[in-house]
Formats: structure tokens, C-alpha cells, sequence
């Protein structure tokens, strides 16, 4: 069994959201959530985290902040696009500054629309991020007996 | 000799179920506390099986080495004290791990790290003086350093050292990095400049940070379990009660206190060792 799924670790990035969906994913760990049922912590440390909340579409400005974030956590790892700015750009896609959707800088791995999302979205993102944490943690083993880097 | 090697291991073995039940209960009843469900009570388990899974990655070699010094060091100083040894000894091992785990964190030179690493050690400075003055009070009650000496006991030495026993209790909350005191790590979300002293520490290297810390619990407890110990059977039940309520209070501090400065923590950590331990101490020394 992988016990990647019992215990996603979360850390919270604010690309350019409107800070409407940040609200929304601080809510999702408050009492009335309360994503810590599931095993979530909000670490705010990129080489603690397993799951990549990005809220807000990406631009010049913040492509290579997304990045250096998703490089500096460890495998396995997921990334959930929170809100439809992070999926596709959202209101903002016209815009002349911005680039697009966090799939634009980073591998996505779910998708979470929603304008703002709610956190019920935000927790079910989570879980089928967790199933994929899961697969990507048995890849890892199995290519640690392989004895591949 | 040979108690302290059977106590070593067993501690080794014994300890980490029960700090892992521990820090799992901590959680749960923080989460009721907040009006929350909590994660299952098994949850640090898990967070720490899963960071065992999670790919090796550090920024030097040296920083493992240190942290596994320093569980190595905590395991040896809760072995030390629950083989019955001598109690000086223990308060000096474990000592050495917090330095361990500090020097772990400078190694990285990490900005963030660092901070922690600065915070960490005033948090030694802190309750060091207090659990230096807890084991001569624990001498002058006893006749001995060794910690087995309370099985033969009349009394518990609570009733000559309750006052030092107050003041474990003060610098206790400092020493398992609860709020007030949480200055080098919080355990609660982001309230931290990145995560403190373990910022650069990550995967199996956090996992053993985290064993020392279950490891580091039983101990802290086991102190505070010594001063209810003598020569009776019914000691250990009372002694079992005493260390549950004692948490339960560290737990109700850790949630109802936010965080204070730590010129608050130095200065009220050395005020209590001195009134605490020094006025036991005097009053030990005219009985
Ligand atoms: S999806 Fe809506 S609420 Fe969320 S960042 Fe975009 S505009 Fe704001």
C-alpha cells in the first residue's frame, strides 16, 4: 500500500488570482471543511508539500515562481489547478500580460473549475490528486528495485 | 550497565508506538478543541511512512548525518533514563541531540533554516538552566543522581519537589515546541517564515526528525512521570494518570496561547528556574 494517499501535504500558491479562490482554500482547511479529516496540512514549505494548489492564471511575472516551486518538491508530486484562472485563464485569458492556465508553465495533474472554487471542489480535487499521488508513488518504488534514477 | 541496555533497546522499540499514539491523540483532541473532526489517530504514522516513501533529496550530505545523530543521541538519552541511569547523564545526551539538530539545520545555510536553527537555540538557553536545577533538586530529594533510586522511596519526591516539579512544568511546554513557545517549528498551519528549523529538511530526513520528536515526547514525559514514582505498585497508576493530565494541559496551552517574543520566553524561563529550582534547592538544603 502507498501511504502517499494518507497524508497529502499542501502547499498554496497565489499566481494571479483575484484572491477570491485563495479565500476558498484557506476555507477548505477551516473547521467547516476541515481538510485535515483527510490528512492535509497546509505547509507553505515547496520540500514538505505533495500537492500543488495553484489558484490564478500565469504570466510573465510568475511563470518562473511556478516553476522553481514545482521544481523544488520532491516526487511524488501533483499539481491541482484551483479555480477556472489556473485551468484556462479564465476572465483573465484575454488579457495582454497573461499567459494562460498553470498547464502553461507546469504539468497539471486535476483540474478544479469553479469561479471562485468551492472548497468542496477544492477537497474533491484533492482526493483525486491522492489517487494520482498514489500512482505516481508505486512508479517511484517500482523504479527504485529497478535501481533507475 | 546491563538495566540500561535493556532500556535502551526497549525504549527503542517501546517509544515510538507510544509517542506516535501520542502525537496522533495531540492532533485529534486539538481538532475537537477547534471544533473540528480531526485526522485519524494514526495520522502521524501514515505522514511519516509516507515522507519514508517520498524521494531523497538534500541539499548537503552532512545534514542527515547530523539528524541521524540526533535521533540517535535522543534514543540513547531515553534509554539512559528508562534503564534506571543516571539522570545527569540523560539531561546531558539529549542536550546533544538538540545541538545535533540544530547544527543540522545551520549545515543547510539556508536564510529560513537558519532562523529556526537561531530560534532552536534560544529555546535550549531557555529551558536548559531549569532542567539542570530539576535534576540537583532531583539529587538533594533522592541522595542520588540515578534515576532508579525513586523505586526505593517512601514518598514520591513531588512532596519535597513539587516547586521544581512546577517549574518542568513551565519550560516543558518550551521543550516540546508547543504555543506559546513554539518559536523554531509550529506544528500548526502556516504561521511559520517557511517551516522553520526543518525548512531544508525533507523525505526521510523529516521522517526522522519527526521519530526524534515522538522519541523526544515519551522522555519529556517520563520526567514528569519521575516525580509521582516510589516504592509502590500503585505508583505507576498514578504516575500514568498524572503524565495524561500533564499533556492534556500542554495540549490546552498549545491551543488557547498564541505565540510570544523570545526575550518573554528567555527572561520567564530563566525567572522560573530561579525562583522553581533555586528556592526547592535552598529548601532541600536546610531539610
Ligand atoms: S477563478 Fe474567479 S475567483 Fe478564482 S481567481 Fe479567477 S476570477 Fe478570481
Amino acid at each position: 500500500m502507498a501511504f502517499a494517499s494518507k497524508s497529502p501535504w499542501v502547499i498554496h500558491y497565489d499566481a494571479s488570482s483575484c484572491n477570491g479562490c485563495d479565500i476558498e482554500v484557506l476555507a477548505t482547511l477551516c473547521p467547516g471543511f476541515d481538510g485535515e479529516r483527510f490528512g492535509v496540512i497546509n505547509t507553505g514549505n515547496p520540500k514538505h508539500a505533495d500537492i500543488f494548489l495553484v489558484t490564478g492564471s500565469v504570466n510573465h511575472q510568475n511563470i518562473d515562481v511556478v516553476k522553481e516551486i514545482y521544481d523544488q518538491m520532491l516526487e511524488p508530486k501533483v499539481v491541482v489547478a484551483c479555480g477556472i484562472c489556473a485551468c484556462t485563464g479564465g476572465i483573465f485569458r484575454d488579457c495582454y500580460n497573461v499567459i494562460g492556465g498553470v498547464d502553461k508553465a507546469i504539468p497539471v495533474d486535476v483540474y478544479a473549475p469553479g469561479c471562485a472554487v468551492r472548497p468542496e471542489a477544492i477537497i474533491d480535487a484533492i482526493v483525486e490528486g491522492v489517487a494520482v499521488l498514489d500512482q505516481k508513488s508505486k512508479a517511484l518504488k517500482a523504479q527504485k528495485k529497478r535501481g533507475g534514477e | 550497565m546491563i538495566s540500561i541496555l535493556i532500556g535502551t533497546i526497549a525504549f527503542a522499540i517501546l517509544a515510538p508506538v507510544v509517542g506516535c499514539l501520542l502525537s496522533g491523540f495531540d492532533r485529534v483532541v486539538s481538532a475537537r478543541m477547534q471544533g473540528r473532526v480531526g485526522p485519524p489517530i494514526l495520522q502521524p504514522y501514515y505522514d511519516v511512512r509516507k515522507l519514508l516513501e517520498k524521494e531523497h533529496a538534500s541539499v548537503n550530505a552532512a545534514e542527515g548525518v547530523y539528524v541521524t545523530c540526533a535521533l540517535v543521541f535522543a534514543v540513547l538519552a531515553g534509554g539512559i533514563f528508562f534503564g534506571g541511569g543516571n539522570l545527569l547523564m540523560c539531561v546531558f545526551v539529549i542536550t546533544l541531540s538538540s545541538l545535533m539538530f540544530i547544527v543540522a539545520a545551520y549545515s543547510t545555510r539556508s536564510p529560513y533554516a537558519e532562523i529556526g536553527a537561531h530560534r532552536e537555540t534560544l529555546q535550549v538557553m531557555a529551558y536548559e538552566p531549569m532542567v539542570l536545577l530539576m535534576a540537583i533538586a532531583f539529587f538533594m530529594a533522592t541522595g542520588s543522581f540515578d534515576v532508579n533510586a525513586v523505586l526505593g522511596l517512601d514518598a514520591p519526591i513531588i512532596t519535597t519537589a513539587w516547586l521544581a516539579f512546577l517549574g518542568l512544568l513551565y519550560i516543558l511546554t518550551i521543550k516540546l515546541r508547543k504555543s506559546p513557545f513554539d518559536l523554531s517549528m509550529s506544528h500548526h498551519a502556516h504561521q511559520e517564515i517557511v517551516r522553520g528549523i526543518t525548512t531544508e529538511m525533507s523525505g526521510p530526513t523529516l521522517a526522522k526528525v519527526e521519530i526524534m520528536h515522538w522519541y523526544e515526547n515519551v522522555l519529556f514525559l517520563g520526567w514528569i512521570g519521575m516525580f509521582f514514582v516510589w516504592g509502590s505498585p500503585i505508583s505507576i497508576a498514578l504516575t500514568l494518570v498524572v503524565m495524561v493530565l500533564v499533556y492534556l494541559l500542554e495540549i490546552l496551552i498549545d491551543n488557547n496561547f498564541a505565540r510570544v517574543k523570545w526575550q518573554l520566553m528567555l527572561k520567564s524561563a530563566w525567572v522560573v528556574a530561579l525562583l522553581a529550582g533555586g528556592v526547592n534547592i535552598a529548601v532541600l538544603a536546610f531539610l
